[in-house]
């Protein structure tokens, strides 16, 4: 049974470091494929942490040339994601009237790229060098917009920032948006974009990132023992999202009904996670609720889990607190590094896939499970990817400043 | 000295590059904005690059006033 509120996945798109759509990624993510690297470049080699995890596919071989010069990467990605998903939705023939389509793509960091690069022109070339695209392209709504004029939107364009929370809260937004009813259809997401030497810098100054320099593909490796911090990825990742009779009117296909949100902030620090994952557990707990479920229907969790010693010990505090030691739980970013922005629209995908295919990806390089109670309770899939029964999945992210998402997706 | 040709040709080669312009479209006759698709942010990056490869400088009055691709030829033409 649906009611007018209930909202479906129509469309699913994403460019990722394990590959360039949604099919790629997910056929690499569930064949156990790395998708960190060792940069090489001659500014590298002063880094303490010298991984990264690169997109497969570069987005300027994906678009026209116009649009390359004037997007920032973060822009072109979000855009690449977004075309899939609105295509895969068959968006441009639905009959969306296009003052009903929103757009809701949130970004960590935004164009940074662009701010660094033009920062450089002004130095070397002086002001009247700096290009006239310069704020467009570094503004952190800049995606959004960007993907609002690839799909026509015009009910509105809105760009939350929450750090690695953004592509989390971007579908809370769109489900906000549908529910309100202030649109009829929203294409959502994150994107990311910002492998350069500044955010590693910045990253790797605060202890964050892994230097297990000379293992690429083992340096990620969320609730084992040797974690040392996340691999910084670039990518995007999007979803249509619209009211189900409406998808069902038009025949759309439907991966998964989006059931439920929670969010919530830890008031606790501005970068450190509540230790015992305070914060994390109430929007999960929230999310559940929301979507008129119990703890004990969750079967499958796609964690936040970035490889930092303190976050996934919250986390996993949290996830067995709110929901349980019964839930399948996986790490993806083992594979697939940390997004950022993007993450929480990526995990989104990955666990709507799941609940499609009833397959719980693997966390890889989990050979040695910390020692945290809570991780030692929790059955974390490892090794090989998981054959299981389940009709609720949950993805959740978390966000320096203390932000916390929870979304719950069950099966169509 | 370069032909007036050799400017149109030029010319056709940044609104290629900049704002993705057929370049046999770039006739002295078309407008930039109306014809030619070009918005105002890429009239300031084609100044600029008309301004290194033809060696004039186009303050932004000037500019403003540069509405056809024959505009510009003849604004390259006697300024440089």
């Amino acid at each position: 049974m649906s009611t007018p509120t209930d909202v479906v996945v129509t469309g699913l798109g994403a460019t990722t470091p394990l590959g360039g759509d949604v099919a790629t990624t997910w056929e690499a993510l569930l064949a156990g494929r790395s998708g960190v690297s060792r940069i090489t470049d001659d500014w590298a080699k002063e880094f303490p942490a010298q991984l990264v995890a690169r997109l497969t596919d570069e987005p300027a071989e994906q678009l026209d040339r116009v649009r390359v010069r004037r997007l920032d990467r973060s822009q072109q990605v979000a855009v690449v994601a977004a075309e899939e998903a609105w295509k895969d939705a068959d968006g441009a023939d639905s009959g969306i009237d296009p003052l009903r389509l929103a757009v809701v793509f949130g970004t960590g960091i935004g164009g940074a790229l662009t701010l660094l690069g033009q920062d450089d022109v002004l130095e070397s070339k002086g002001p009247k060098r700096v290009s006239p695209f310069t704020i467009p392209m570094l503004m952190p709504n800049g995606p959004a917009a960007a993907v609002g004029l690839a799909v026509g939107a015009r009910a509105g364009v809105h760009a939350p920032v929450s750090a690695c929370a953004s592509g989390a809260e971007a579908i809370r937004w769109g489900l906000d948006l549908l529910r309100f009813d202030r649109a009829d259809m929203v294409v959502v997401g994150g994107t990311e974009a910002c492998v350069h030497p500044l955010p590693m810098a910045g990253f790797a100054a605060m202890r964050a990132m892994s230097t297990r320099n000379d293992e690429p593909e083992r340096a990620s490796r969320p609730f084992d023992k040797g974690r040392d911090g996340f691999i910084l990825g670039e990518g995007a990742a999007a979803l249509v999202l619209e009211r189900a009779d409406a998808a069902a009117a038009r025949g759309a296909t439907v991966y998964a009904r989006l059931a439920g949100a929670g969010a919530t902030s830890d008031g606790y620090d501005l970068v450190a996670p509540h230790p015992e994952g305070e914060g994390a557990a109430r929007a999960i707990g929230a999310a559940i609720r929301d979507a008129g479920l119990t703890p004990a229907d969750i079967g499958h969790v796609n964690a936040h889990a970035t490889s930092t010693p303190l976050g996934d010990l919250a986390e996993a505090t949290a996830i067995r607190d709110a929901i349980g030691e019964h839930t399948l739980v996986t790490a993806t970013k083992s594979q697939t590094g940390h997004l950022l922005g993007a993450a929480g629209a990526l995990e989104s995908v990955f666990t709507i896939l799941a609940l499609r295919d009833q397959l719980v990806p693997a966390t890889a390089n989990l050979e040695d499970p910390d020692d945290g109670a809570a991780v030692q309770a929790l059955d974390i899939v490892r090794r090989e990817a998981r054959k299981a029964t389940f009709s609720a999945a949950l993805n959740d992210s978390f966000g320096f400043g203390g932000h916390n998402m929870a979304l719950v997706f069950t099966t169509a | 000295m370069p032909s007036t040709a050799d400017i149109q040709a030029g010319l056709g080669e940044i609104l290629e590059e900049v704002a993705g312009v057929t370049p046999a479209d770039a006739t002295p006759e078309k407008s930039f904005t109306d014809d030619l698709d070009v918005d105002s942010l890429s009239m300031v990056e084609i100044a600029t690059a008309v301004e290194d490869k033809f060696g004039v400088a186009i303050p932004d009055d000037e500019l403003a006033n540069i509405k056809t691709v024959g505009d510009a030829i003849s604004f390259i033409e006697k300024n440089q």
